[in-house]
């Protein structure tokens, strides 16, 4: 095991490359050339594996997307024919309709893999990966054998989750949140045979990886960052990244207990969530198990899970604000705090998902006051982000419009979260469209936008080249107005009692006035859906055809922009650059330019340093 | 350029070796696993509809067989810094013994288990069982990465590896054993208390 480690020299050098030829750091160049399985395969370096991640995740994005816009199809037009889509579904048509059972396996899978695959492996896989050793000032990650193995059982996982789409009975279909019975028992619905076996294998290797990434990400933080990079001195990304990977480390164990149970519970004949059931007339043996207790466990993952996916892009965010409004992030300490303070909070909410499940009413005013508190450091991020924003030098790039897209997202969802959080008012609103609204506000679109900002601000340092602009102002509008289209009309689709994960209402009255509104959406979610093939060809095009990128595009303060262009395994080919100054040194008054970067000594910086940096030049 | 870059080059963390502070990170998610299921038993239990029955007495004889094995882990560590290696082989083939005869006396048990008609899964079973498989059969599943573990020291030990100045190995092992250790204990005053 410890034989993967780098050696003691190395370690005390903060050097993370593994083979002790490549430290000698002026004898870079030199390197013998690595086979293309080792260099773009099996690689160790952070970068690569990050590009890996992002690219499996862009994959998950398009079928996510693609399974969407299916049950968008039902959900718009529910009396049409969708005849055409047989030779893409096959059996799932029957006589010109969408099975009803295969509608719930479309949402299942939809939902799984755009909040595991896409928004966690996706997000926190590309951007913790590629931006903590850059950022922090270290060679590669800890442990960059383990970061490869974190890739590749990702890569297992998603091998098992996609081919559980094509099996004879159908993938998964009791909801993302699988809750037993109906995901314990395969009489219950096809998707509960063989598909939820693989769902299960596939989210058990998930978390393996996640796992095995994590406890990296916290070890890189703690241990390589270089001289002067204190704590107080990181960027709000790796802040996020860090306490993100402590989520996943205390949440996603849980998770993987409640999995094994289940499994026990499917194919071995206990009785851990399984009571006194009849099903077609007959009655099951269980006796003794206890739904509920499953829900407690998901949602001691599922709470900080949806912070897993969202706390990355806050971070990115703060970063990507502070450096084209040209000004310090506004607070930078509070925003710390804040994240902190989320962190903390949401391992104690969970049982706001579960307010209908019967429980103590004076257990649910606990819950729901811990819930309403998440509000005070959510609300002091937001106002942070304004108040970097006003009156800064804006420079409207694409990851700009994209981070000040991700703050208006997140108050809109944040606020319906408030009203959800009430249990008197989520008993009328639990399971409704509103819910569904709230979270892709919220979580799905925000988590999104934090992605694609990501994507567009560092793509100069993952690929050399830069994005095309044009393109990616057309993409950005497109989605913005293209969510909002999407989801504010759910919410009034909620208020009224529409509820979620039904494959039509054309069987009620009341709701019959509701299906122009239900047709709007589907158009605006399929349009939205369309928009994004722009993203990828942008994508996909500027990796080869893209305008050069130069060392620094955005006159950014943080050390990745210190490295050159061509990036090899080691990041920096002379020594790693110490740090001095904060990272959000940006328009300080007296400065010869309008940022100084971190690694700048105050002895440079005379005519602008404060009365008590002047201590340290 | 110096050839290695010296340790100022780097800000002073927490001292730890990484590739132990990594252990210890899996440590806490692995307590998180068990920390679930002890949480999860309190709830279910309270629920009513628990079968109450007496744990076998056989599960102390176990439990003092993995506390000796700690003893000995710690032997061999203690016997490596001052370089007495054949002490050090001694002392983890002792425990790795001691590991292995606590993995049989939990399987006995089990078998145990199922004579007083206490099941993991079927008809009969009752939460309150199955419960104690998983508990013990998930630890079981750990501690045998941990014999592994040792497995790997112990070759090094044979090929002069383990030494006071290269403790990292054997310093993780070590650390790893008294957490199964740990975890164990935790487990067997829970049950206990709580059956
Ligand atoms: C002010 C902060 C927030 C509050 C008070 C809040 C409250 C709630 C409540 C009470 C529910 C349960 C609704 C129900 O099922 O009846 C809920 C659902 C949900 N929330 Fe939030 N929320 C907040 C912020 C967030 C954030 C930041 C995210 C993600 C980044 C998020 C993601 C979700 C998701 C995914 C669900 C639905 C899960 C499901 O049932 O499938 N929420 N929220
Ligand atoms: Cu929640």
């Amino acid at each position: 095991m410890a034989a993967n480690f780098p050696t003691h020299e190395q370690v005390q050098g903060g050097i993370g490359v593994t083979e002790p030829g490549h430290a000698h750091d002026a004898h870079h160049d030199e390197h013998h050339e690595q086979s293309f399985l080792q260099k773009y395969v099996f690689s160790t370096d952070h970068k690569v594996i990050a590009k890996q991640f992002l690219i499996t995740g862009i994959f998950w994005a398009i079928i996510g997307g693609t399974l969407s816009s299916l049950f968008r199809l039902q959900l718009g037009w529910p009396e049409s024919t969708m005849e055409w889509l047989t030779p893409f579904l096959g059996k799932w048509i029957e006589a010109g309709k969408l099975n009803p059972e295969f509608y719930l396996a479309l949402v299942t899978m939809h939902g799984t893999i755009m909040v595991f695959f896409v928004l966690t492996a996706g997000l926190s896989g590309t951007f913790s990966n590629f931006l903590i050793p850059l950022q922090i000032g270290a060679r590669d990650m800890a442990s960059g054998f383990m970061n490869m193995l974190s890739y590749w059982f990702f890569f297992l996982s998603s091998v098992v989750m996609f081919s559980s789409l094509f099996i004879e009975t159908g993938p998964a279909a009791a909801g993302w949140t699988i809750y037993p019975p109906l995901s314990a028992l395969p009489q219950a619905i096809s998707g509960s045979g063989a598909g939820q076996t693989l769902w299960l294998v596939s989210m058990a290797l998930f978390i393996i990886s996640q796992l095995l990434g994590g406890v990296n990400y916290i070890t890189t933080v703690i241990n390589l960052r270089t001289q002067g990079m204190s704590m107080s001195k990181l960027p709000l990304t790796i802040w996020s990244f860090f306490l993100t990977a402590i989520l996943g480390l205390l949440s996603f164990p849980v998770l993987f207990s409640a999995a094994l149970l289940l499994i026990f519970d499917r194919s071995f004949g206990t009785s851990f969530f399984l009571s006194d059931i009849y099903i077609a007339g007959q009655a099951l043996s269980n006796t003794g198990g206890s739904p509920i207790l499953f829900q407690h466990l998901f949602w001691f993952l599922g709470h900080p899970e949806v912070y897993i996916v969202i706390m990355p892009a806050m971070g990115m965010v703060s970063e990507i604000l502070a450096t084209n409004a040209r000004k310090p992030i506004f607070g930078y300490r509070a925003m710390i705090g804040s994240l902190l303070g989320i962190s903390l909070l949401s391992f104690i909410v969970w049982a706001h998902h579960m307010f209908v499940t019967g429980m103590n009413p004076f257990l649910g005013s606990v819950f729901m006051f811990l819930t309403l508190i998440i509000a005070v450091p959510s609300a002091v991020k937001v106002f942070n982000w304004l108040a970097t924003l006003w009156r800064g030098n804006i420079r409207f790039t694409t990851a700009m419009l994209f981070s000040i897209g991700f703050v208006s997202l997140f108050i809109a969802g944040g606020l319906t979260g408030i009203i959800l959080g009430n249990a008197a008012l989520d008993i009328q609103l639990h399971n409704t469209y509103f819910v569904v609204a709230h979270f892709h506000l919220v979580m799905g679109s925000s988590a999104f936008f934090g992605l694609w900002a990501g994507v567009y601000h560092w793509f100069p340092k993952m690929f050399g080249r830069m994005m095309d602009e044009k393109l990616g102002y057309i993409h950005f509008w497109l989605t913005f107005i293209g969510v909002y289209l999407v989801f504010l009309p759910m919410h009034y689709v909620g208020i009224a009692g529409f509820p979620r994960r039904y494959y039509a209402w054309t069987g009620f009255d009341t709701f019959s006035q509701f299906a122009d509104l239900n047709k709007f959406i589907s158009v605006a979610a399929i349009v939205a859906f369309f928009g994004q093939f722009i993203f990828i060809f942008n994508f996909f095009y500027s990796i080869f055809r893209g305008r050069r990128a130069t060392e620094n595009p955005w006159n950014s303060t943080t050390l990745e922009w210190t490295t050159p262009v061509e990036l090899g395994h080691g990041n920096w080919p002379g020594e790693i650059p110490a740090v001095h100054r904060w990272p959000y040194d940006y328009s300080k008054p007296g400065a010869a330019e309008d940022f100084i970067p971190q690694n700048v000594p105050y002895s440079q910086t005379q005519s602008s340093n404060l009365p008590y940096e002047k201590e340290m030049e | 350029m110096d050839s290695y870059e010296s340790l100022s080059t780097k800000q002073p963390a927490t001292g730890i070796h990484p590739a132990r502070f990594l252990l210890m990170l899996m440590m806490v998610s692995i307590f998180m696993i068990f920390a679930a299921y002890t949480s999860a038993y309190i709830v279910r239990r309270n629920e009513g509809n628990w079968l109450e029955f007496n744990l076998p007495a056989g599960f102390l004889y176990t439990t003092v067989v993995l506390l000796l094995s700690s003893a000995t882990v710690q032997w061999a560590w203690l016997a490596a810094r001052k370089n007495d290696l054949k002490q050090v082989r001694l002392a983890l083939l002792l425990t790795l013994g001691l590991g292995l005869a606590f993995l049989v006396g939990q399987y006995l048990l089990w078998g145990q288990l199922v004579d007083q008609r206490i099941f993991f899964a079927g008809t009969d079973a009752n939460p309150s069982g199955s419960f104690l498989y998983v508990l013990t059969g998930v630890h079981g599943f750990h501690l045998i990465t941990g014999l592994i573990f040792l497995l790997i020291v112990v070759r090094k030990s044979f090929n002069y590896q383990v030494h006071s100045r290269q403790m990292l190995s054997i310093g993780n092992v070590t650390i790893y054993w008294h957490f199964l250790g740990a975890l164990w204990l935790y487990l067997y005053l829970f049950l206990l208390l709580n059956h």
